[in-house]
C-alpha cells in the first residue's frame, strides 16, 4: 500500500499518470481498496507533481480517450480524459474497456 | 463527472473541428471551450450563484451551459417568451444568479446581474481579476435546474445533478464517434431538456450543431440542404408543419441520415406521411422526461422501416416508444403498487443512473430508486414500451380506462381534421364522458353526426365521443404538448 492510497478516489476525482499523458476521471469509486496503475506506475491526483518520464518498455494497448475502463473485482470505473501509452491495471489486473452499445442518434 | 469535462475532452481531442453554427457565425471546439472558460471566470468575478439563461437558441447557449459548468454553478434556462407575470417569480427564485437575456429589462432581476445574450460571444466579456476555476466540481452538485410546467399547472423546479447528465451521455454516446462532416440541426428550445441533452450528446460525439433561432418549415428545409445536415431533431408540431408545407412532394434531403422526434406524442398520420416524404432517412422516436435527463427509450430506424414496409407487428410498434436504453429498468404497476405482467397497462416506473426524480424541496424517488413517471403505459412481449399518456389525462368512463390519444389518432385520420383533443367531462351516470374538440383543415367541413359515425366505425362504441365541438385551434406547450386542462376548462366554461 503506497502513500498515494491516501488519495481520495471519489466519483468525479481526476487522476493522472505521473509518467505519461494519461488523465482519468473516476466514474465509480472502488468498493474495496485497490491500487490503480498506468504502465505499472501508481496513478496520482491530477494536481500532484508529474515527472513525466514516460514508461520504458510499455506493454499493452495504452489508454484511449473517451473509453471507460472498469475493474469488476474492485468496482472502480474510470473514464479516460487524455490518452497515453500507459495501460491501466488494478492490483495488477489489466483493466478492460467497458463496452458501450452505440445507439442511433436520438438527440 | 462534471458537464464541463464533456467539452474539455472534445476540445483537447478535436480542437479546430467546428462545434456550433448559428447564422454566419461558427465556433470550433477549442473556441467554444475558451469562451466557456472566459465566461465562467467572469460569472465568478460577478459573485454569481447560478446562471439563468433567458434567451434564444444560438452559439451563446452552449457558451452559457458550459460556462456555468466550468464555474461550478447551476444552469437555469427559462422560457424567454414568458410574460412578465410568469417570468418574475422564476427570476426572483434565483436571486444572486447572473441573468443572460435578450433585453436589459428583466422583471425581478438585479440590473447589475443582467447580461445581454450576444455579449457572451464578445471577448471583452471577461475579467482581469485572478479567478481560478474550481478544479473539482462534485458530481453531486446540481448542474441544471429546469422548470417543468408540463401540462398540469404551476412550474416545479426539477434538479439534474452532474452525475445524472453525464451518466446519460457517457452511457449512450461514443466519444468523438461522429464523422467530421456530421451536423445536427437543432430547433428545440434551450429551456427544454431535449435542447440540453442534445447539446451535451452532440458536443461529446464531436458533431457540429446548427441552431435555428426560430422554427419555420421552409427555413428548416433550406437549412437541411445548405448546411448539409445529417441529424435533426424535431417536436411533433414541427414535423406536422413540415409535412403540411411539403404537401406531398419529397423532402429532398439526401444527407439527412436520422430524423429524431420526441417531446410530445407524435400523431401517427403525421409520422406515416413523413416516412413517405423523407426517403432514405432513418427515423428515431425518443421518449424521456425532464426528470430522467432526457431519453430513456428509443424506437429506431429498423422499426420504422419495417412498419413502413407493412410488417403488421412493426406497424403496431410504431405507436410505441421502443425499447429502454441499457442501464434503464422499467416496471408497470397498478394503482396499489403491484407489478403488472406483459401487455397490461398501468403506471410506468423507471430506475437508472440518469434518473433524477428530484425537485427543489424533495425527491419523489422511492427507497429502491424507482421514479414514478405518472405516465400510463404497457410493455409488449418483446419489451417494447407503449405510452398511453399522462395518468391524469386518462378518462375513466363507467370504470373503463380510456386513453385520449387513441381517440385523437382516429379523429386526426379523418380527411377534414387537422388536430383533435379528447378529454373526460364529469358525468353523473358514467363518472366521465368523452368529449372531443376538433380543428378542421382549411376549406374542409364535416358535421358532428358524420364524425360521430366515423369514430364508431373505427373505435368501440364505449370510446366514441359523446360530445364533439369545433374550434379554430388547440392550446399547446412550446414543444407541442396538448394543454388538456385548458381544453376542458373551455368546454366546461
Amino acid at each position: 500500500m503506497g502513500e498515494e492510497l491516501e488519495m481520495d478516489i471519489k466519483a468525479g476525482s481526476r487522476l493522472a499518470c505521473p509518467e505519461c499523458s494519461v488523465e482519468l476521471v473516476v466514474v465509480r469509486p472502488p468498493s474495496s481498496a485497490v491500487v490503480l496503475t498506468c504502465g505499472g506506475v501508481e496513478v496520482v491526483d491530477a494536481s500532484a507533481d508529474r515527472p513525466g518520464g514516460g514508461h520504458s518498455g510499455a506493454s499493452g494497448d495504452g489508454t484511449l480517450v473517451g473509453k471507460r475502463y472498469a475493474d469488476e473485482d474492485s468496482g472502480i470505473e474510470v473514464l479516460c480524459a487524455k490518452p497515453g501509452p500507459g495501460t491501466l491495471a488494478a492490483d495488477g489486473r489489466e483493466v478492460p474497456i467497458k463496452g458501450a452499445k452505440p445507439l442511433p442518434s436520438s438527440d | 463527472m462534471n458537464l464541463s469535462l464533456l467539452l474539455e475532452m472534445s476540445a483537447s481531442t478535436l480542437e479546430d473541428r467546428p462545434a456550433v453554427t448559428s447564422g454566419t457565425r461558427s465556433l470550433s471546439y477549442a473556441q467554444l471551450d475558451a469562451a466557456a472558460r472566459r465566461c465562467a471566470a467572469k460569472f465568478l468575478s460577478m459573485g454569481a450563484t447560478g446562471v439563468v439563461y433567458c434567451g434564444t437558441n444560438d452559439a451563446s447557449f452552449p457558451i452559457a451551459v458550459f460556462g456555468a459548468a466550468y464555474a461550478g454553478l447551476p444552469f437555469i434556462p427559462l422560457n424567454y417568451r414568458l410574460g412578465e407575470e410568469q417570468l418574475q417569480p422564476l427570476v426572483e427564485a434565483n436571486r444572486g444568479a447572473v441573468v443572460i437575456a435578450e433585453t436589459a429589462k428583466i422583471p425581478g432581476a438585479d440590473p447589475e446581474m443582467v447580461v445581454l445574450r450576444s455579449t457572451l460571444l464578445d471577448a471583452s466579456f471577461s475579467t482581469s481579476a485572478d479567478i481560478e476555476l474550481p478544479p473539482f466540481v462534485d458530481p453531486e452538485d446540481v448542474a441544471i435546474v429546469l422548470y417543468t410546467s408540463g401540462t398540469s399547472g404551476t412550474p416545479k423546479a426539477a434538479l439534474l445533478r452532474h452525475r445524472h447528465l453525464t451518466a446519460y451521455v457517457i452511457g449512450t454516446v461514443e466519444f468523438a464517434g461522429a464523422e467530421p462532416d456530421q451536423a445536427a440541426l437543432v430547433t428545440v428550445p434551450p429551456y427544454h431538456i431535449a435542447g440540453l441533452a442534445n447539446l451535451l450528446s452532440n458536443m461529446y460525439s464531436g458533431r457540429r450543431i446548427v441552431y435555428l433561432e426560430s422554427f419555420d418549415a421552409q427555413l428548416w428545409l433550406d437549412t437541411l440542404r445548405n448546411e448539409r445536415i445529417t441529424q435533426a431533431m424535431v417536436v411533433p408540431t414541427m414535423l406536422a408543419r413540415v409535412v403540411q408545407h411539403l404537401d406531398g412532394s419529397p423532402a429532398d434531403a439526401p444527407m439527412l441520415a436520422t430524423l429524431s422526434y420526441g417531446g410530445a406524442r407524435m400523431p401517427l398520420p403525421v409520422l406515416e406521411q413523413a416516412l413517405e416524404l423523407f426517403v432514405g432517412t432513418g427515423f428515431v422516436n425518443a421518449y424521456g422526461l425532464t426528470e430522467t435527463s432526457s431519453t430513456i427509450a428509443l424506437l429506431g430506424p429498423e422499426d420504422h422501416d419495417a412498419a413502413f414496409a407493412g410488417d403488421p407487428v412493426a406497424k403496431v410498434r410504431l405507436g410505441s416508444v421502443g425499447k429502454v436504453l441499457p442501464g434503464i429498468e422499467v416496471e408497470v404497476r397498478d394503482e396499489d403498487g403491484n407489478v403488472l405482467p406483459v401487455g397490461e397497462p398501468g403506471l410506468v416506473f423507471l430506475r437508472g443512473e440518469q434518473v433524477s426524480g428530484e425537485y427543489e424541496g424533495g425527491s419523489v424517488v422511492d427507497a429502491e430508486g424507482w421514479f414514478p413517471t405518472k405516465d400510463r403505459g404497457w410493455i409488449d412481449e418483446d419489451e417494447y414500451l407503449f405510452i398511453e399518456g399522462r395518468a391524469d389525462d386518462t378518462i375513466i368512463r363507467g370504470g373503463e380506462n380510456i386513453a385520449p390519444a387513441e381517440i385523437e389518432d382516429v379523429l386526426r385520420r379523418h380527411e377534414a381534421v387537422v388536430d383533435a383533443a379528447v378529454v373526460g367531462i364529469p358525468d353523473d351516470e358514467w363518472g366521465q364522458q368523452i368529449a372531443a374538440v376538433v380543428v378542421l383543415a382549411p376549406g374542409k367541413s364535416v358535421g358532428v353526426d358524420e364524425l360521430h359515425d366515423y369514430c364508431q366505425q373505427h373505435l368501440r362504441s364505449s370510446k366514441t365521443p359523446y360530445r364533439i365541438e369545433f374550434r379554430d385551434e388547440l392550446p399547446h406547450t412550446p414543444t407541442g404538448k396538448l394543454l388538456r386542462r385548458e381544453v376542458l376548462a373551455d368546454l366546461l366554461g
